[in-house]
Formats: structure tokens, C-alpha cells, sequence
């Protein structure tokens, strides 16, 4: 692999405001689907902010966890799709070709993190939202599993660009819609085959540590925290 | 074999193809009813998609694979069951094996389409068959759905050509006692058969084969059922322990099944001489020991789950315990163990009746096991954030009583078309003055049975004088 995209989150930076959650939407046609269906469960945020509350009022801690595709190296989700449209790229991201999907959805079961989305129904959205679709990404009908892709769109234009340029990708210039929009730059992305770029750097910090990570699936997302997360905690924590 | 015995039976099990009740006919309407609701229902959930269903985020499997893996295992009533009757040779197999297979051949048929139902996409599932496409790519065959394709597709396969095999026989003797339209399409499905010694070794043995080469296929296809959840990191579905389980919990609905439609068929065709006392109390000491068997299972992954006190796992076992899910897990332990052992354990419930509540209570149970499997492990994956619930919709209600009501529709149609009782292995197994192990089995069954019931048809020397 010429490159493996990974992500830094510090836990110590996010606010919790969800710009991330907004910019995603945007960037990556994400369908709104309405307050009714998303008090049924059937909300794609392809990254969500997770509230956790410590302590008992009024001495209350939020802490907050953005959780998006973990983009593993061993993915569970790839190996259980009977029609390969969840599969490894050339860049180590977890692609997932929506024309293959025949919507199984057994992707999402055997997905730890719970990072992917089902369309119940076609894609809308209210007016005027309709008029700003983003031309780089295809539109997902009823019937598909979709996901967090690294905005992959972006990094095929950063490589053709660079390409084309004849030059190497340049550390930083290329950002997820998430990264980008963070007002605290809590999330950094980047190359994890460069040792010496920002994010190889904090993914190597002392203060990181993978979500679920005894379970094997090798996630490419560092969660930087002073305080280690105990998963034992999130339980008695669930907001 | 005595002419004048056979004759009677012959008669008695032919006579639903040629008289219709009007029962006959209610039946079909109403449950061709309940089954063009479902179709409806499928249609509109075709048009408007997966999400007029109750899946939601994280339960993306619910209802539909509820089914699925509950008329798969029903499907284990028959050929598996038959095939080991016919192996060891018991003798009571007799009438009972074709009521067997083709609950199997309707069953799978039925939870075949659940998958398809449950796709987002079901207009792209022939994606599943493994041609050379202009996609230029293959099924993937880590995937245990691959591998489930191809298991139901075996199965489905050979227990078709297990149930078809032994029709041959009793399709001619249709054709030979009817005229018209009826004697050519009976004439057709016969396929030229004569009867003569030659045929019946071919037949003997191919259905050995059959018999034999089932078995392996009936295991393992509800073994890869299970691997659709056992392969998957969900907390509880991750264990050795579902492939046997889900093969036991397999056969153990499947008998439930069976008794079911046997009493039913006693019932409304008049079979009383030929479906006995004798089969319901057999096949409810089969239950009996499935029932326990059944309860070791789930003692062993409750106990062993408990003890290692795994958090992920501990919040699904304590959903089904004694949380939210408590209620429905009781429900099934009350009727797949204690009713079935309250009722089974004692020879004198032990009846056509006690066997008949049993075995209705083991199909509820059944059916809630299989929930219980697939919605709160999904419900109470490893982040406790993105925990959820599920409520089920009349979409997929209704499209759930259309199966059932599809069962009975399919089975009382098959029932006025084709014997329902083999006709031929009956009578093969009439006692013959030649053949003292024949009448030493006879004699023996004779002595555990009401006499009454038991010698109209299946005593030589009387059946002339009927």
C-alpha cells in the first residue's frame, strides 16, 4: 500500500459541538430523514459525537467520543458481504461499492463499532438542501448500506493532483469534510506510511488507544484521552 | 405382500383425490387470502422499501431472519427425520414419512424466501448464483450467506428428489385407477413406471442413497444457518455452541411440526386406522429427548456465558433474564422444556391430544428461541451508545402469517393431490405369510397397541372381511 489513511481523534480537543456531524452530511450526500424516521432509528450520521456523563450532579463530566468507520485492517464487514461491495482498496480504506450492494446487511452486524448506515427508504431532502449536492459523490438508493469513506472523493483528487504535479501528497493538505470543519482541530488525518507526518506522529502518543481494540480489528482511528477510557465505564456512563 | 389386504388401503388413502370436501375449499380460501395479503405486503415493501419494515439502526436483522431460521429448521421435521426412520429400519415410519418430507420441501421453500424478502435490494438477489457476469466478479465465498446459498440450494435439492422418489409408485397407482385429464397428468408425473422387480430394486436402493446422503446435508445445512450468527463478533452470537444447538433446536421444532400436521391430517382425512396411537406416542418420545437435549443446550451457553461474566455478553444475557427480553425467554422455557416434559414424561398424557399441546407449544417456543437469537445480541452490540430496540410492523406481520397460512395452504393442496400416506411402503409393510421377520414385528407391535385400532388394515386375514 503507496498509502494508509488513519485518522487522530483527540478526545481532549472535542467540544462535542458536531461540526463534524454537519459538514459530513454535507460533503457526502447524506440523506436527512426526518425527524420522524430518526426517532425511529433510521439516522445516518456517518460520524456521530457519543455523550458520556461522569460523576452525579451537580458535579457532572460530559466527555464526548466522535466515532466514525474505524476503516480496520482486519474488517469484519468485509468478509461477511456475499457480493464484495464491502471490501479493502488499494489504500487500505474500507470501501463500500454501493452498485454491489444488495442490501444483506450482515455488514452492519458484524460491524463492532456500528459506523454503518442502511437506506430504508430513497434519499430526500428538504428544500433548498436538495439544490447542494455534492457532484463528486454518487447518490445511494433504497436498499443500500453506506458508510464513512474517508471522503474518498477527495483523496482521489488529492492523488490526481499530485500526479499531476509530479510531486508526493503534501502532509495536512488533504482533509476529511470532519477534520476540516473542526473548530478545535480535535480531528487529524492523514498518512500512516509517513512516519514523520502528524498523524503516525500522535497515533504513536502515549495518551492514545484504539477503541475495542482487543477485538482484533486493528482500527486505523487513534482516540488521544489523558484519562484512559475504560469500555467497563461506558456502561455505567450511558447517557 | 397379500392382495386382498392392500386393496382397502388402496382405497382409504386414495379417496381424498377423488372427493372434495367443502372444508377443502375453506381452507384454501382462507388461507389464500392470508397469503395474497402477504403478498401485498411484500409488494408494497418491494415499492417502498426495507424501511416500512421495523429494522432500524443497529437491529438490522429482526423479523424476517426470525423466520428464516425457524422454517429452515422446521424443514428438519421431515428428511432428516425419515432418512433415520428408514435407515434403522423402524417399521412405524410407515405412514408417516411422506406427511415428513414434505413439510421439509415446503418449509425450506418458505424459508428460503425470507432472505430474499429481507434484502434491501431483493430485485438483485440472483447475484447470489455464482455466473460469469459482465460484473466480472464472483459471490464471495468467505461469506457464510454464500455459503447458505448453496446449502438450502443442496438441501432443498435432495430432500425434492427424497420426497419424489417414493411417489412414483402411488402416482401409477392414480393413473391406473383414474380416466380422462386426471389418468395423463398422473400418467406423466409416473414417469412409465410398471412396477415391475426390476424398478422396485432401482427404487430400493436409490432411496438407501438418498437416505443416506441426506443426512450429512440436513446437518450441515442448519449448521451454516447457524454460522450466519455464530461467524459474526456479536456478543452471543460468537459461540461453538450453535452449530449442534441450532441442529438440535432444528430437528426439535421440526418433530413438533410433524405431530402437528399428522394430527391435523388424522383429523380432516380420516386417517384414525392408519396414523395410530403408536406414532404420536413414538414421535412424542422422540420430542421428549429433544426437548431435554434442547434444554442442555441452552443451559450450556446460558452457564458458560454467565460464568465468564464477559461485559459485551453479560448485557444480552441479562436482556434475556431479566430485562426487557425477560418475558419472551420465559415464555419459551415454559414451552419448549416444562410443558414438553410435564405432558411427554408421563405415558398416560402421553396421548394423540398431550403430544398435539406439546408440540404447538414447542413451535411458539421455537419461533421465540430464534428471536431471541437474532434481535437482542443486536440490540446490545459492544458500545453501549448505540444500543437499540426493535418493534416489528404489520408489514412484516402480516407478511409472517402469509407463510404460516402459505404452510397450510400448500400442505392441503398437496394432501388432495397426491396420497398423503405412502401407499406402497404401507403395504410393503403388511405382514407376509413368507416373511417371519415381518410377522414378528407385526406381532410385536400388536402386543403395545389397542387391538381395535390396530387390525383392520394391518392383520391379513381379516382385511377380506372388512
Amino acid at each position: 500500500m503507496a498509502y494508509k489513511w488513519g485518522m487522530a481523534v483527540d478526545l481532549d480537543k472535542c467540544t462535542g459541538c458536531e461540526a463534524c456531524v454537519a459538514a459530513c452530511h454535507a460533503e457526502n450526500n447524506i440523506p436527512t430523514v426526518g425527524a420522524q424516521q430518526a426517532a425511529r432509528g433510521r439516522a445516518m450520521h456517518w460520524i456521530r459525537v457519543e455523550r458520556y456523563y461522569e460523576g452525579d450532579f451537580p458535579d457532572v463530566r460530559v466527555k464526548f467520543r466522535p466515532v466514525l468507520c474505524q476503516q480496520c485492517d482486519n474488517a469484519p464487514c468485509e468478509a461477511v458481504c456475499p457480493t464484495y461491495a464491502a471490501h479493502k482498496n488499494e489504500d487500505g480504506l474500507n470501501a463500500q461499492v454501493y452498485n454491489r450492494c444488495i442490501g444483506t446487511r450482515y455488514c452492519a452486524n458484524a460491524c463492532t463499532y456500528n459506523v454503518r448506515f442502511f437506506n430504508f427508504f430513497n434519499p430526500e431532502w428538504p428544500k433548498p438542501l436538495h439544490l447542494q449536492l455534492n457532484p463528486d459523490v454518487s447518490i445511494r438508493e433504497v436498499g443500500v448500506m453506506e458508510k464513512c469513506t474517508f471522503c474518498v472523493q477527495r483523496i482521489k483528487a488529492a492523488k490526481i493532483a499530485a500526479r499531476a504535479e509530479e510531486r508526493g501528497m503534501v502532509d495536512g493538505a488533504l482533509q476529511p469534510a470532519c477534520a476540516q470543519a473542526c473548530p478545535t482541530s480535535a480531528l487529524i488525518f492523514g498518512d500512516l506510511n509517513d512516519p514523520n507526518s502528524r498523524v503516525a506522529r500522535l497515533s504513536r502518543s502515549t495518551r492514545g488507544s484504539k477503541l475495542l481494540e482487543d477485538l482484533g480489528a486493528e482500527p486505523k482511528i487513534t482516540y488521544l484521552d489523558k484519562q484512559p477510557w475504560h469500555e467497563a465505564d461506558t456502561y455505567q456512563a450511558r447517557g | 405382500m397379500d392382495r386382498t389386504t392392500s386393496k382397502p388401503i388402496a382405497d382409504d388413502l386414495i379417496r381424498p383425490l377423488f372427493q372434495t370436501s367443502i372444508w377443502f375449499y375453506a381452507i384454501v380460501l382462507a388461507t389464500g387470502t392470508v397469503v395474497a395479503c402477504g403478498a401485498a405486503a411484500w409488494g408494497y415493501q418491494i415499492w417502498n422499501g426495507i424501511g416500512v419494515s421495523g429494522k432500524r439502526w443497529p437491529t438490522f436483522w429482526a423479523l424476517y431472519l426470525t423466520n428464516f431460521v425457524f422454517w429452515i429448521g422446521i424443514s428438519h421435521a421431515g428428511t432428516l427425520i425419515s432418512a433415520i426412520l428408514r435407515l434403522v429400519n423402524a417399521g412405524w415410519r410407515r405412514p408417516v414419512t411422506r406427511c415428513a418430507e414434505v413439510i421439509t420441501v415446503f418449509a425450506l421453500s418458505i424459508g428460503a424466501m425470507f432472505p430474499i424478502i429481507h434484502l434491501g435490494r431483493p430485485w438483485l438477489a440472483f447475484w447470489m448464483f455464482p455466473y460469469p457476469s459482465d460484473r466480472e466478479i464472483w459471490p464471495n465465498f468467505r461469506s457464510p450467506l454464500a455459503w447458505d446459498f448453496f446449502a438450502i440450494n443442496t438441501y432443498l435439492t435432495g430432500s425434492l428428489l427424497f420426497l419424489l422418489l417414493p411417489m412414483i409408485p402411488d402416482f401409477a397407482l392414480v393413473r391406473d385407477r383414474s380416466t380422462g385429464l386426471r389418468r395423463r397428468i398422473y400418467g406423466a408425473l409416473a414417469l412409465g413406471w410398471r412396477g415391475t422387480t426390476k424398478e422396485w430394486n432401482r427404487l430400493e436402493s436409490a432411496m438407501q442413497i438418498m437416505a443416506i446422503a441426506i443426512l450429512p446435508v440436513a446437518v450441515s445445512v442448519h449448521t451454516i444457518v447457524s454460522f450466519d450468527f455464530s461467524m459474526a463478533n456479536v456478543p452471543m452470537w460468537h459461540s461453538t455452541i450453535f452449530g449442534p444447538y441450532f441442529v438440535a433446536g432444528a430437528i426439535f421444532s421440526g418433530i413438533a411440526a410433524l405431530i402437528l400436521a399428522m394430527a391435523a391430517l388424522r383429523k380432516t382425512l380420516g386417517l384414525e386406522k392408519y396414523l395410530l396411537p403408536l406414532h404420536f406416542d413414538n414421535l412424542g418420545k422422540l420430542l421428549l429427548l429433544m426437548a431435554i437435549l434442547w434444554g442442555y443446550f441452552v443451559f450450556n451457553e446460558r452457564l458458560t456465558v454467565w460464568y465468564g461474566n464477559e461485559p459485551h455478553e453479560m448485557a444480552v444475557f441479562w436482556a434475556t433474564q431479566r430485562g426487557a427480553y425477560a418475558p419472551l425467554y420465559w415464555t419459551m422455557v415454559v414451552c419448549n422444556f416444562v410443558v414438553p416434559l410435564a405432558i411427554l414424561s408421563n405415558p398416560y398424557t402421553r396421548t394423540i391430544t398431550g403430544t398435539a399441546i406439546a408440540s404447538f407449544g414447542v413451535v411458539i417456543g421455537m419461533w421465540l428461541e430464534r428471536f431471541l437469537i437474532v434481535v437482542p445480541s443486536l440490540t446490545h452490540k459492544q458500545l453501549p451508545y448505540s444500543w437499540g430496540t426493535y418493534q416489528a410492523t404489520p408489514v412484516e406481520l402480516t407478511i409472517m402469517a402469509a407463510t404460516f397460512a402459505g404452510m397450510i395452504l400448500l400442505y392441503t393442496l398437496f394432501a388432495k393431490f397426491v396420497p398423503i400416506i405412502s401407499i406402497w411402503e404401507l403395504k410393503a409393510g403388511l405382514p407376509s405369510r413368507l416373511d417371519p421377520a415381518a410377522l414378528a414385528e407385526a406381532a410385536l407391535l400388536a402386543t403395545r397397541l389397542d387391538t381395535e385400532e390396530f387390525s383392520p388394515d394391518s392383520s391379513s386375514t381379516q382385511g377380506e372381511h372388512r
